[in-house]
């Protein structure tokens, strides 16, 4: 016992000392740092996510509305001729409409600038509808000129200087003219929807692009479901383990991995070049998605074929059924939710791609929706691309609400996906 | 045309199926043992028809247009396309199908009006023998296969080795991809080195691509080094990254060891979404939102920021790289053993010791796995630097000024006319190729990394 002293025991530590108090609470402000580090990030990444939407909002919800004139348009002989009905003076007739409506103005020109230039096409369709018109009034609600809009909107601020105002006073004073007549008036924006593009905000629509989006979709989804099916069945349930197989799993997992922009350079040199297949097509960009999308089924089909139990396989091969039979009788039936899912995702992915639909000429000016998908159309993201680099100040607001269509379907299809999850998925 | 051969197909396979099982069933109430059930017999006949069939439709869709085209110039009056370059017989060739299909502007010369006729005559005859050919193939399949049913006849095993022919054949579409990929790649890079020599590509520092088209045109002289071009794109790449790498890891630490569950299964989602979000919508957000921030900025602090900063474009990238970057971190810092963890906090060590001297240093393989794919992403990141990053080549690695990119230069270069002799289609695939192989390089390294990693704990 004696030769214990000698020995040097474990150091006493003072746990109460002010020293070690002072390194505890040092050790503990270092993790309290890097916790609040750490939730800082987040709140600069959520930042982000609220920054970005609300400045999608706060410039897209304007576009939802659409400034609008009433006007009473009398047929009269002496800008109609009613043999000619197509090409007779509308343009004329909103003048003196105009000139009718604003008290003290003189300059038809620059009072029917306030309607937009479409408004004509409304006067003319009205009376060729119905050739009984002529000479009676009907009353038009027709949009106004993007200047006007972004007016009657407050986004042209009236106390710029006259000089660097897009609208002068005397075109002002028109306009509230109109204002206190009680004519205007700002219902929501059916063009937005019902309308294909055009060179003139007030009229442009994604009528085209949303049937263009929808063609390639359609496309995309009835050449890589089943596709991506029969290639991760065969991986999954039926190839021998060998070189072959582990080529195509590399070569599936690297494809995911490859920059869409190849793929755009892969469609334009192979189905445009060597195929001759024409530009702007929403079924050349279907396939072209097809090729982005099929390594997402594959795996997400694979993962949900791995899901079911051997058990369920082992009982159908028990009573005599074929391999074959096994895996489409009763394996993927219990798989297809998993599938459903991961092929959903695969197709909100696809809407959302715009690089390899621009490198097919996808980003055409196309003012009619596409009939069929072998027609030249635009395709959602696309049709924000070319928004987002014109001109016209009316196109700002209206890109961020293409933005807002583009994001509610995308939300909507994975609702759909996460929906099919919960609801379907089995936990064996 | 093409809807009836296809309706013809269908009702040709449907007509196997219902031959060929009535066919069996007969046999078999006739008292005969047969090897496979009917339904089977049915099935293998409806394969049978519809797979030719099918491909042989495909293949007249694919590749009749070209034909015509052939045809259709090939009979021109001789010495009509003489000193004409592609361009221009494209044009003729645009022009006369435009007359064939009715719409005529204008009034073209009598020979084109003559080849637009012998045009849509090509074009009528195409789709009546391809209907011909198909009902044809269809019928000569449907009497093959309805000879087939035989007691013997083992109709499973046939039927069962198409559908597994069919799905090699899906699982081989992945490899032609591929394939298609490389070959569109290698074919036209080769031509572009036909014409500008390939040091000079791979080693030149300046990229002006605006050559003349027509001899008398006054523009530059046309300069195709990629180097400024592949500069631009990892100031960008590095701008993201300096913004991702710090808030990924952080977030997803703060995920992984100090969060509440419940925070944790709100945080997730949210943060995915920044994931989901396309990029020409961030493109349209750093326009809109984040460029004009960063020029009142530069205006305030007196900085010299450019127009189009590299910046922008690299923030906005590293907003997109967070759930990237969190998500990979998250994953490889879950998949350190338990055991690690426990002993580190067995020992004393405060939470936040264990994540960096315990956890991190052993999550370090993945979460590296997962900066390299980032990178990778982000070089080939396209729509947020065509629409926020600039034009013009410049070798400078100030992310205040403006760079462009290699996927921008692509885009720009693509958009629009574009024919395939020109070296300014054919330098956007050089750029192409060269992107493919850094990105796979990049993701192929990547792999191999977090895949060394798995390894040391399973």
């Amino acid at each position: 016992m004696t030769d214990m002293t000698s020995h040097p025991g474990p150091k006493s530590i003072d746990w109460t000392s002010d020293e070690i108090g002072a390194r505890v609470r040092k050790r503990k402000a270092a993790e309290n740092r890097l916790r609040y580090i750490g939730l800082g990030a987040i709140g600069i990444a959520f930042a982000m996510l609220a920054l970005l939407i609300s400045s999608l909002v706060s410039t897209g919800w304007q576009a939802f509305r659409q400034t609008h004139v009433t006007i009473q348009v009398t047929y009269t002989p002496e800008f109609i001729n009613p043999d000619n009905l197509q090409r007779s003076n509308y343009r004329g007739l909103l003048e003196a409409t105009m000139l009718d409506l604003i008290p003290g103005a003189t300059n038809g020109r620059s009072v029917a600038a306030i309607l937009s230039n479409g408004a004509q096409f409304t006067a003319r369709d009205r009376i060729i509808a119905d050739p009984a018109l002529m000479g009676q009034t009907v009353t038009l609600r027709v949009p106004t000129s993007d200047p006007y809009d972004q007016l009657a909107k407050g986004l042209i601020d009236r106390d710029t200087p006259e000089a660097n105002r897009r609208l002068k006073n005397d075109e002002i004073a028109a306009f509230d003219a109109l204002l206190s007549q009680g004519v205007v008036s700002k219902p929501f924006n059916w063009a937005l929807l019902g309308n294909a593009d055009s060179r003139f905000p007030e009229q442009a629509g994604l009528k085209g692009a949303l049937w263009g989006s929808f063609y390639a979709l359609l496309t995309c989804f009835l050449l890589a479901f089943p596709i991506g099916i029969g290639a991760a069945i065969y991986l999954e349930e039926f190839a021998p383990k060998n070189k072959m197989s582990d080529f195509i799993e590399v070569n599936i997992n690297n494809l995911a991995a490859v920059p869409s922009v190849v793929f755009g350079l892969l469609a334009l040199a192979v189905f445009l070049g060597w195929f001759g297949m024409g530009r702007s097509i929403p079924f050349v960009g279907g396939m072209t998605l097809a090729l982005m999308t099929l390594p997402t089924i594959i795996i997400a089909t694979r993962a949900a074929l791995k899901a079911v139990p051997p058990s369920i396989r082992e009982a159908a091969l028990g009573v005599g059924a074929s391999k074959q039979q096994v895996v489409f009788h009763h394996v993927l039936p219990l798989a297809m939710p998993g599938i459903l899912t991961g092929t959903i995702i695969g197709l909100a992915q696809a809407l959302g791609e715009t690089a390899p639909l621009l490198l097919i000429g996808m980003n055409a000016f196309v003012t009619a929706a596409p009939a069929t998908p072998f027609d030249p159309s635009t395709a959602l993201p696309t049709q924000i691309f070319i928004w987002a680099d014109s001109p016209e100040r009316g196109f700002v607001s209206r890109t961020s609400a293409a933005i807002l269509v583009l994001l509610g379907f995308l939300v909507m299809m994975n609702a759909v996906a996460i929906y099919l999850r919960n609801r379907f998925e089995r936990r064996w | 045309m093409t809807l009836i051969a296809f309706l013809l197909l269908f009702a040709a396979a449907i007509l196997g199926y219902v031959l060929n099982r009535s066919a069996a069933r007969s046999l078999r109430a006739g008292g005969a043992q047969l090897h496979s059930l009917s339904t089977f017999h049915g099935g293998f006949a409806a394969l049978l028809v519809l797979v030719p069939t099918f491909l042989f439709i495909i293949l007249w869709l694919l590749f009749h247009a070209s034909v015509l085209d052939r045809l259709t110039m090939g009979g021109l009056p001789a010495g009509t396309l003489d000193g004409l370059d592609s361009g221009a017989t494209q044009l003729i060739l645009a022009e006369i199908k435009s007359i064939a299909g009715g719409r005529i502007f204008g009034s073209p010369e009598p020979w084109k009006i003559e080849a637009a006729e012998r045009l849509a005559g090509y074009r009528a005859m195409s789709a009546n023998l391809m209907l011909g050919l198909t009902a044809l193939l269809a019928l000569g399949l449907l009497v093959i296969a309805r000879r087939t049913v035989s007691p013997e006849f083992r109709a499973r095993q046939r039927a069962e080795g198409i559908i597994k022919g069919l799905m090699i054949f899906c699982s081989s579409v992945a490899i032609f991809t591929t394939i298609g990929i490389i070959a569109s790649l290698v074919f036209e890079t080769v031509r572009f080195f036909q014409m500008v020599p390939w040091h000079e590509f791979l080693f030149g520092t300046t990229w002006e691509p605006q050559m003349p088209i027509r001899a008398d045109q006054i523009a530059a002289e046309g300069a195709f080094g990629w180097l400024p071009v592949f500069l631009g794109t990892l100031v960008i790449t590095v701008v993201a990254l300096f913004f991702a790498v710090p808030i990924g890891l952080l977030s997803a630490i703060y995920l992984n060891e100090f969060a509440s569950p419940r925070f944790r299964k709100f945080a997730k989602p949210v943060l995915e979404v920044l994931a989901g979000v396309p990029t020409v919508v961030y493109g349209f957000f750093a326009v809109l939102t984040i460029a004009p921030a960063l020029r009142t900025f530069g205006e305030m602090t007196g900085l010299p920021i450019a127009p189009n900063t590299a910046m922008a474009a690299g923030l906005v990238m590293g907003v997109m790289l967070i759930p990237f970057i969190s998500s990979f971190a998250d994953d490889a810092l879950s998949a350190v053993p338990r055991a690690l963890r426990d002993g580190a906090l067995a020992l004393g060590a405060t939470r936040a010791e264990t994540v960096l001297n315990v956890l991190f240093p052993a999550a370090i393989p993945g979460i590296v796995g997962g900066v390299l794919l980032a990178v990778s992403r982000a070089i080939g990141e396209t729509m947020i630097v065509v629409m926020a990053a600039g034009l013009m080549a410049k070798m400078t690695i100030n992310p205040l000024d403006s760079v462009t990119t290699v996927t921008v230069q692509i885009v720009t270069l693509l958009i629009g006319d574009t024919s395939f002799d020109s070296p300014k289609t054919l330098a956007a695939f050089a750029l192409g190729f060269m992107l493919f192989i850094v990105t796979l390089g990049i993701n192929v390294l990547a792999l191999r990394i977090v895949h060394k990693y798995r390894e040391i704990y399973d």
